[in-house]
């Protein structure tokens, strides 16, 4: 059947028993401007209606926890009466089809989310997953996908200071791009559902960029439906303008501080529909709305396009109307246009008008929140993983410094210099560490205080395993924030997977739930929000379930941030934590013996609680120089990088039970190298064991030469080069 | 009697993003900043002129085209006529060129790309207002961050420029030495800043006011700004 036979319902992504409950809530049948709205809002991206059950599960209160789930953003307290906004959205399906565009109006939606609360954007990280780089098109989807990041972030002013990019397979047709953006603002003016007190006659006000044809469908179609061969969805692609963005942020961040305004709200997915609706809601009002006000772009716009448009670097905020005046010379300093398009009206109900025609009145509350909620069916993989295939078993003849080798040249391991010097890392002037080390830091201007920033995902874990893949991405996203000396505060999360109507599907998103939820529990650190990207498959072939975790964290005192490499020559080097034999879904396994099996490490909540401990208290004391966390390519991987990165060379005896490859390339968790002053080694290592945390002294650092004794030697410049010039060479250049 | 302090005004453009940035290097290094705002007539009385980096509205023609015809450049032009310490940065000297206050241009990096880096700067002469505390041969550590920072001149030009000594910055290695590996950008001999013939009009495409905070980043920047406030100080008691 061709799309044109398909009745309209379903053209627009809406189930027939979804019409059916249209028809209930209206007594009637919907006009075509109503089911647009419908679509749009009870689409998967904007209602969350296969996840909802799910994520209500996931932890989100906390002490420090200012606003939690369900607001344009999370927003977390920090203390000096700061608060800190953050959340992580993905654009995936955009950039699959237009990754320029696609990464860069990503970047400017998840910004508009923070600066809806009144935050002024301070950060953005972008964690990304692609295929492998051996592939044309993965090189195009990269370099396009970071040139829009880098073209659209570095035009409005906001560092970019992190993220990360990893490589697999699954991820060659429909790559993972997320983005996280952090804002400050003061806490007592953070603009929430119930900060500010709408009117009854107060104004919708529409200002900035004008509305067109582009991203018609983004979230019905294009963001909640798999992708086909040959589909021709670039038209839902939207397009972005920094510099409207920019002026944009300046004029909302005015309009706050003068208190001009009765409420906020970005225009994101599903447009004026979901803006002027969830305004509506949230006012307790219904609304009535004229689409002949809204500025557009082009001639002849039909109704149901205005409504959903999603036209890039817009607004809407509600204004009494004694201060309309006022907003709008603020708007117009910043050559921003303005529009009075609706008023809050008493009642529930949206009611439209287009070309002086009703062409819609439906109850707000049933845009917003009567979206239908699925129990979707979930079905585990019936094959369980035989443990004979677990790669820890097997032995291995080859040379080590030869897997080292292989594995720092390996792309989820190799310097993404490439790729982050394309990003304005140093705009604000707060940027103390950026991308390249476990965590971004960044001050939060006018105290001593600093922001730990990370981004993680594990899907290798989380295809073995996706509880444990959920697991470990909180749980390396505290450590990287821990081992710069941090206190993890809170969590964001994108939710990366492939279609809910298939079981193993569901499964996989609620086997990765129960997993995030058991790891934020034991740290303690509460999801304040994030976002659900289903329908990443093309064909039979799903992405891997990759839950990613942005976490925040806090230092006290930025000059007590730990680096990841050794600063000096002469320092002791500890491994803290143990080291099992555990190289399933390793770097290793995948890499040096080519298979992606076996069970992925296990954690213990505990044991990286308590290293977690001591990593902050050694920090606060001022007691280690540096510490860098253990994650892909295990304990050699760890060595190395710290060694690149501070340019001191050191010598090691890795003395365990375990065979040697083991030993250096096991994944085990809840592990981290640090460098120790040997003044300060003897408490270090009565603090460790304070904290019931095994530190093990491996030897010391200094010179230029790499030495695991007993294995083999090297130097750091020559490894440098290998880790540096991995990647520009896979694109074709050199370094 | 109180110490004068050096006022420095600090222009902004819609889409100007390292604005607030000069400012607070400003103010680190002992001077009083001053917000100008793009559509104004008037420099506030300020001792010199930052034109901050950025992507002044939206740069979508050519960088720096419209704001070169901004009405305070008007203001700009004269102060700069009558002497006034006028600093342009990234974007801000990108204006500077298309306004015809410095020779030359900038166009893309030769690597088509973005590039967000900390570089060694290899001071060229202490004849302007921000080198006038430093020595020709010492080296400055400064990050750029720019898409477009190529500096290009016809060959007329840059014999002028060479031959009248109007660099003041060359991309270098960190011990000063001049190679094509420390060049960030395919500029024309290596040139990473320029001034006007009477010295008072720099332009540079990498950030000083982004190197003055040692927590954040290198502080070549400092000996730059502490040049500028001096030179502004100069000027306000002449």
């Amino acid at each position: 059947m061709s799309a044109s036979d398909e009745p309209r319902h379903r053209q627009l992504g809406l189930a027939d028993d979804e019409l059916e409950r249209i028809r209930a809530t209206l007594t009637r049948d919907p006009r075509p401007a109503e089911l647009a709205m419908y679509a749009a809002m009870w689409s998967e991206h904007c209602s969350y209606k296969s996840s909802k059950l799910h994520l209500k599960t996931l932890p989100t209160e906390g002490d420090a926890v200012l606003v939690g789930p369900g607001q344009d953003a999370g927003a977390v307290d920090v203390g000096d009466g700061m608060a800190v906004v953050f959340k992580m959205e993905s654009h995936s399906h955009p950039s699959a089809i237009e990754p320029y565009q696609g990464a860069a109006t990503g970047v400017g939606g998840i910004v508009r989310d923070i600066v809806s609360m009144g935050a002024r954007p301070v950060a953005l990280l972008d964690p990304l997953m692609f295929g492998p780089l051996t592939e044309p098109r993965n090189r195009w989807l990269l370099e396009g996908v970071v040139a829009g990041i880098g073209g659209y972030g570095n035009c409005i002013g906001v560092p970019t200071v992190g993220g990360e990019i990893r490589f697999a397979e699954p991820h060659s047709a429909n790559p993972t791009v997320d983005v996280m953006c952090v804002g400050l603002a003061e806490a007592d003016a953070l603009v929430t559902g119930t900060s500010l007190t709408p009117h009854v006659g107060s104004l919708m006000v529409l200002y900035g960029a004008t509305t067109g044809r582009d991203g018609i469908g983004g979230v019905s179609v294009l963001a909640s439906a798999t992708l086909d061969e040959g589909d021709d969805a670039r038209p839902s692609v939207q397009i972005g303008d920094p510099f409207a963005e920019k002026l944009l942020i300046e004029a909302s961040l005015e309009l706050i501080s003068g208190g001009l305004l009765e409420g906020l709200q970005d225009l994101g997915g599903a447009g004026i529909t979901c803006a002027v609706s969830e305004s509506a809601v949230r006012a307790g009002m219904g609304a009535r709305l004229d689409l002949d006000a809204v500025p557009l772009r082009e001639q002849g716009m039909e109704a149901f396009e205005i409504l959903t448009s999603e036209s890039q670097e817009r607004m809407l905020a509600i204004v009494h109307r004694s201060r309309l005046d006022e907003v709008r010379a603020v708007c117009e300093r910043w050559g921003l246009q303005t529009a009075v398009i609706a008023e809050l009206v008493e009642g529930d109900m949206v009611s439209v008008t287009h070309r002086g025609e009703v062409v819609a009145e439906v109850p707000a509350t049933s845009l917003v929140d009567e979206a239908p909620v699925y129990d979707r069916p979930r079905a585990a993989p019936a094959a369980v993983p035989d443990p004979v295939d677990d790669p820890a078993l097997l032995p291995y003849e080859g040379d080590l410094l030869d897997a080292l080798e292989a594995i720092l040249a390996a792309p989820n391991v190799a310097s993404k210099r490439w790729v982050w010097q394309q990003y304005d890392s140093v705009v604000q002037g707060q940027t103390v560490t950026g991308s390249g080390s476990d965590a971004a830091i960044v001050r939060v201007p006018g105290s001593m205080k600093a922001l730990a920033l990370s981004t993680d995902g594990k899907g290798r874990f989380g295809a073995l395993d996706p509880y444990l893949g959920a697991m470990h991405a909180v749980a390396e996203a505290a450590r990287n924030v821990a081992v710069s000396g941090a206190r993890p505060l809170a969590i964001t999360n994108c939710l990366n997977f492939g279609n809910p109507e298939r079981p193993l599907v569901m499964w996989q998103f609620a086997e990765s739930i129960r997993g995030m939820r058991d790891a934020c529990l034991a740290l303690d650190t509460p999801v304040t929000g994030g976002n659900v990207s289903f329908y990443n498959e093309s064909g039979d072939s799903a992405i891997w379930p990759t839950p990613v975790v942005g976490m925040l964290g806090l230092l006290d005192d930025h000059r007590l941030g730990v680096p990841s490499g050794f600063p000096e020559a002469g320092l002791a080097v500890y491994l803290l934590g143990e080291t099992f034999p555990e190289l399933g879904g390793s770097e290793f396994a995948e890499t040096v013996l080519g298979v992606v099996a076996g069970r992925p490490p296990e954690l213990d909540l505990d044991r990286e609680r308590a290293l977690h401990a001591l990593l902050i208290e050694a920090a606060s004391m001022d007691a280690i120089a540096s510490a860098h966390d253990c994650g892909d390519g295990g304990l050699a991987i760890a060595l190395v990088e710290s060694a690149i990165e501070g340019g001191h060379g050191f010598a090691v005896t890795v003395a365990t039970d375990l065979p040697d490859h083991v030993a250096l390339f096991s994944e085990s968790a809840s592990r981290a190298v640090v460098g120790v002053a040997l003044e300060h080694e003897g408490g270090f290592v009565d603090l460790a064991a304070s904290h019931g945390v095994p530190a093990t002294r491996l030897g010391e650092t200094g010179g230029p030469r790499v030495v695991f004794a007993g294995s083999f030697e090297t130097t750091v410049a020559y490894l440098r080069e290998i880790h540096e010039a991995a990647i520009p060479s896979l694109l074709g250049e050199a370094v | 009697m109180t110490i004068a302090t050096p006022r420095v005004g600090v222009i902004t453009f819609p889409g100007s993003l390292d604005d607030r940035d000069a400012l607070r290097a400003v103010e680190t290094m002992g001077g009083e900043g001053v917000d100008l705002w793009h559509a104004d007539h008037d420099l506030r009385g300020v001792d010199a002129v930052v034109l901050p980096g950025g992507f002044s509205y939206g740069d979508y023609l050519r960088c720096g085209a419209i704001a070169g015809h901004a009405p305070i450049l008007d203001e700009v032009r004269s102060f700069a006529d009558r002497g006034g310490p006028v600093l342009g940065i990234c974007n801000g000297f990108q204006i500077l060129c298309e306004a015809g206050l410095l020779p030359g241009a900038l166009i893309r990096n030769a690597s088509l790309r973005f590039i967000c880096v900390d570089v060694f700067l290899r001071v060229e002469t202490s004849q302007t207002t921000i080198t006038s505390e430093l020595v020709p041969g010492e080296v400055v550590e400064i990050p750029v961050k720019h898409g477009e920072g190529q500096y290009v001149a016809t060959t007329e030009q840059l014999r002028r420029i060479e031959d009248e000594g109007l660099v003041v910055f060359r991309y270098a290695d960190a011990r000063g030495e001049v190679t094509e590996r420390a060049n960030p950008n395919g500029s024309l001999d290596n040139i990473a800043g320029v001034r006007s013939t009477a010295g008072n009009v720099v332009g540079l495409m990498p950030h000083p006011e982004h190197a003055v905070d040692p927590d954040v980043g290198p502080t070549g920047g400092q000996p730059l700004i502490a040049s500028l406030l001096a030179s502004a100080l100069a000027g306000a008691s002449a």
